[in-house]
């Protein structure tokens, strides 16, 4: 019953008319970037997170997660209709959606992407209500040492995810952490690494560092790629599954969401392993294996539930225990941080209105999606006709005018440029730039519990390994290391990365 | 010795210089014990790490056994078109206002692509500026100079 009265006070929050607004308005502006061919949820964020810094915190909130869903969906239009996934999620999506669109069925796909994403948010959303009051007092019994071996785990389990080299990820983190040292130190109030410079009293922004390592760093890869992109020219019509469709999708759909909510909830889970585990899973256990990747519904059914799914079950680590899961959730966090609200358990007893409306909005958020986009589509496919070198300048412009507004300064916009080439070089060397936007965001945090954590134990380090919970999380740790660094693993991992 | 694994090793290089430099700058500030980190002791500890994993990206390199993988492939142009043209606008900004450094940003960043065309890109720029006079000013009432301002204007 308790559940039943904090859904209800999420909804009092989600739906006053101005944070309805917020929603719709993250929804719409989401999917307009999030449909422009290689930008997925990560890139959008990153270019719309000054857009929402003068709301206040809890519209903030439900319009970026109006703005992340809006991505995600515009994705998986532009891989159905294009055949160029914005993110490594919708990889799977393009397989047998595109091919469905060769066939004129493209309106069935983007239906059939539509509901079971949004049956899968209406499951995932009833997922995160049930798990995270109890796993947010779970998280009250953690000291210092319990997190800091948890923020261990979490990292570790991003670098699992990573594609390419296990070495250079773990580099990757480090360096992030490191990033996240620059600026005042909370413990001792002395200015590390700033060099003198004013405006990195506060440490190097957020949002320099997110736009500079996705937008600015994408515009330049695809500049260089000069890739030609055929669009789907023929007109989208049928929008109606059939029966054979429906009844093919339907259980599709129950395991992709099943498998989704599962996985997004551990650490480095989320979006990626999710559809492509989800995808397998169909694939496996269909008496026709070989008709996937040729136009089979339920290869589009089943990986945009688990993707749908699994982005709102990663909200729960976020939450409850103050972990962002990947990248995506390392930029909520960061948006949270932005708007002074410190994501961790204390989230629920402090600020419940923000915390429940957030929730639900989620649930709104995609019903907005499935009312929204059917009939929008077609404006979504004109966009896609707008020439990529009309569209990259209109990109930085709106970055940089973004930018100013943070702070209302223009080192900012330098700072960004630099972050720019940095991920340019990190690309250039195979370097991920997803790890160390982890780092960044939990460097400081990990340094405070660590410090707090020895000065308890009074300097003794086995404390991380005697206190239960702390140990449990260095062992997963351990056991996600030795399980990538296995060469049967790490052959099964090279493959299913080189799928994209 | 060959470097066979050109990536690798400048991954290697970087990581080497982040976490010397890291470890350098710690030394400036107190680094305390164990049981009482001064602000440079993590710091310390991670560029010390750092390096290690700097080594190990090194080592690999010249003992990847799996085919030589290349250097990789730079084209000057797109970064640094679009990087500048970044810088230009943060550094036109104040002096100059809203109107000039967006056509300074969208004309030099443009340049970049290989289908780059003056009259289109001009043309773009023309809408763009009014689109984010529409939007960005107008309607969410950014606090940003729109118009130049010469020294006798400010007070």
């Amino acid at each position: 019953m308790e559940l039943l009265a904090n859904l209800a006070l999420g909804f009092q929050t989600a739906v006053s008319p101005m944070n309805l607004l917020y929603c719709l308005v993250g929804a719409v502006i989401g999917t307009l970037i999030g449909v422009l061919p290689g930008i997925g949820p990560v890139q959008t964020l990153a270019i719309l997170l000054p857009t929402t810094f003068s709301l206040p915190p809890v519209s903030a909130l439900i319009m970026l997660a109006g703005i992340y869903y809006g991505a995600q969906y515009g994705g998986s239009t532009t891989s159905i209709l294009v055949n160029v996934p914005g993110e490594a999620s919708s990889v799977v999506t393009c397989l047998d959606g595109y091919q469905m669109a060769r066939q004129g069925r493209a309106g069935a796909a983007l239906t059939i992407a539509a509901l079971g994403s949004f049956a899968a948010g209406c499951f995932a959303t009833v997922v995160l209500a049930v798990l995270a009051v109890p796993l947010s007092e779970l998280a009250f019994k953690f000291g210092p040492a319990e997190y800091f071996s948890l923020m261990v785990f979490g990292l570790i389990g991003s670098v699992v995810l990573a594609a390419g080299s296990l070495l250079k990820a773990v580099g990757m983190i480090i360096l992030g952490l490191l990033l996240g040292m620059i600026g005042t130190d909370v413990t001792s109030g002395i200015q590390r690494f700033s060099f003198g410079i004013p405006e990195l009293a506060d440490g190097i922004g957020f949002v320099s560092l997110a736009m500079g390592l996705f937008g600015i760093c994408d515009i330049i890869n695809s500049l260089e790629n000069r890739e030609k992109r055929d669009i789907l020219k023929s007109k989208l019509t049928g929008f109606w599954l059939s029966r054979q469709e429906l009844k093919e999708s339907a259980p599709a759909v129950l395991r992709g969401t099943l498998c989704g909510s599962l996985l997004g909830i551990l650490p480095g889970g989320g979006t990626i392993l999710s559809s492509f585990t989800a995808y397998m899973l169909e694939k496996k256990s269909s008496r026709h294996p070989e008709s996937f990747g040729k136009g089979n519904i339920r290869g589009v059914a089943a990986p945009e539930a688990a993707n749908n799914a699994a982005a709102q079950t990663s909200f729960v680590p976020l939450l409850t225990l103050g972990i962002p899961p990947n990248v995506v959730l390392a930029m909520m966090a960061g948006a949270m941080m932005i708007h002074g609200v410190q994501p961790g358990p204390r989230v629920i007893s402090s600020n419940p209105e923000l915390f429940w409306g957030v929730i639900v909005s989620m649930w709104m958020g995609n019903l907005i999606l499935v009312l929204l986009n059917l009939p929008l589509v077609g404006i979504w496919v004109r966009l896609l006709s707008v020439p990529f070198r009309l569209l990259y300048p209109a990109i930085l412009l709106f970055c940089c005018i973004g930018l100013y507004s943070v702070n209302n300064n223009t080192f900012d916009i330098g700072l960004t440029a630099f972050c720019g080439l940095l991920g340019y070089v990190f690309h250039k060397l195979e370097c991920e730039p997803a790890p160390l936007i982890l780092g960044f965001i939990l460097g400081p945090m990990m340094e405070e519990n660590l410090r707090r954590g020895m000065l308890l134990s009074r300097g003794d380090a086995s404390v991380f390994f005697t206190r239960p919970l702390s140990l449990a999380f260095l062992l997963m740790a351990a056991i996600l290391l030795a399980l990538v660094a296995l060469p049967s693993i790490r052959r099964g991992r090279a493959t299913a990365f080189k799928e994209k | 010795m060959r470097i066979r694994h050109a990536k690798d090793f400048c991954a290697g290089i970087m990581f080497l210089l982040f976490g010397a430099a890291a470890m350098f700058f710690s030394t400036g500030y107190a680094i305390g014990n164990a049981a009482n980190m001064g602000p440079g002791y993590f710091p310390f500890a991670l560029g010390a790490f750092l390096v290690v994993l700097g080594v190990a990206c090194l080592l690999r390199s010249v003992l990847w056994k799996s085919g030589s993988q290349p250097w990789p492939a730079l084209h000057f142009k797109p970064p640094a078109l679009v990087l500048s043209s970044v810088v230009l606008f943060g550094l036109l900004l104040r002096p100059l206002g809203l109107a000039v450094s967006a056509i300074a940003l969208v004309v030099l960043s443009s340049r970049a692509s290989h289908e780059f065309r003056w009259k289109e890109a001009l043309l773009n720029a023309a809408v763009l500026i009014i689109v984010v006079l529409v939007v960005f000013v107008y309607f969410l009432e950014f606090q940003v100079p729109v118009w130049p301002s010469f020294p006798a204007d400010r007070t």
